[in-house]
């Protein structure tokens, strides 16, 4: 079992409403922000002895399903197995 | 006529409002629910209601694109049989991949829930054809309808033909102000307004009969 973190960001280029909200509660207070960005983490224990296998497994996962390309960036990170 | 499929995912909410549209038309209906497959030759043509299917989780209309059902959608829709998207319905079809781009939450961040003048820039054929005015009034209803195309993306839409509306004052942020485009043949479509929303003058308007 090999458990894999994905994390997605929005792309710079597109415009991510809910960090730029963010940012903006930040700094009215106070803290002087330059840029907030908004994602998602999700944590896959994954039913492979492998790493490489799991790692394989994960990214056609994310590029499949939990990633939209098109607006999205992603990181992959092993968190326990081998 | 054969009947037009209408899809019941779950958390669809606007189906017996589309059901209720095709019957004030007088075309025949069925509900197919997402678990379930169907033959495409058994129907006329397909239409995905608006709603919260599997609760936007992950993102809008994501996790209903892998859906069962939506696999003989994308047997019909390469069949050239109409299949039309109408809010989380267009979602789903961006999201399977039968239409391009993405619908992103409102520039506002917030729920819009209004009636918005339309645009028709190049007709459906398979949704209202000749048949739709060329400015129409339909309400909106929707957190996540902001329209994003990369620039290739929306240049190959305007270079096709595929842009179907434009919003005349852009509710929601919007590329280009679209509120509804067409796959390259023009038999699946999608829109963010609900045309079934205005199909008597007691609704506020008809308008959106003509899209049935």
């Amino acid at each position: 079992m090999v458990t894999i973190g994905v994390r997605i960001l929005p792309k710079k280029e597109v415009l991510d409403v809910q960090g730029r909200a963010i940012a903006d509660t930040l700094k009215g207070r106070g803290y002087s922000i330059e840029e907030c960005h908004y994602g998602k983490y999700i944590r896959l224990k994954i039913n492979e002895e492998n790493r490489e296998e799991a790692l394989k497994k994960a990214k056609e996962i994310t590029e499949s399903v939990l990633c939209n390309s098109l607006v999205e960036n992603y990181e992959l990170e092993v968190l326990e197995g081998n | 006529m054969k009947p037009v499929a209408v899809l019941c995912f779950p958390g669809t909410q606007c189906d017996q409002d589309v059901v209720k549209a095709l019957k004030v038309m007088n075309r025949s209906v069925e509900t197919i629910w997402y678990a379930d497959h169907f033959s495409p030759k058994n129907y006329s043509a397909f239409i995905l209601p608006g709603g919260f299917s599997y609760g936007d989780y992950l993102r809008a209309g994501a996790l209903a694109a892998h859906s069962p059902a939506m696999r003989d959608i994308q047997k019909a829709a390469q069949a050239g049989q109409p299949v039309l998207g109408i809010c989380n319905g267009f979602q789903i079809l961006c999201e399977v991949g039968l239409l391009g781009g993405t619908l992103q939450i409102n520039k506002s961040l917030r729920f819009i829930d209004e009636w918005v003048e339309l645009e028709l820039c190049h007709s459906c054929f398979a949704w209202g054809g000749d048949q739709v005015q060329k400015t129409v009034s339909i309400p909106i209803a929707h957190r996540e309808g902001r329209f994003y195309a990369s620039e290739d993306q929306i240049k190959k839409l305007e270079d096709q033909e595929q842009i179907w509306w434009k919003y005349k004052n852009n509710p929601n942020g919007s590329v280009k102000d679209i509120a509804g485009i067409m796959n390259k043949k023009k038999n699946v479509a999608g829109l963010m307004p609900h045309p079934e929303r205005a199909v008597a003058e007691w609704m506020g308007g008809s308008a959106g009969r003509a899209f049935f």
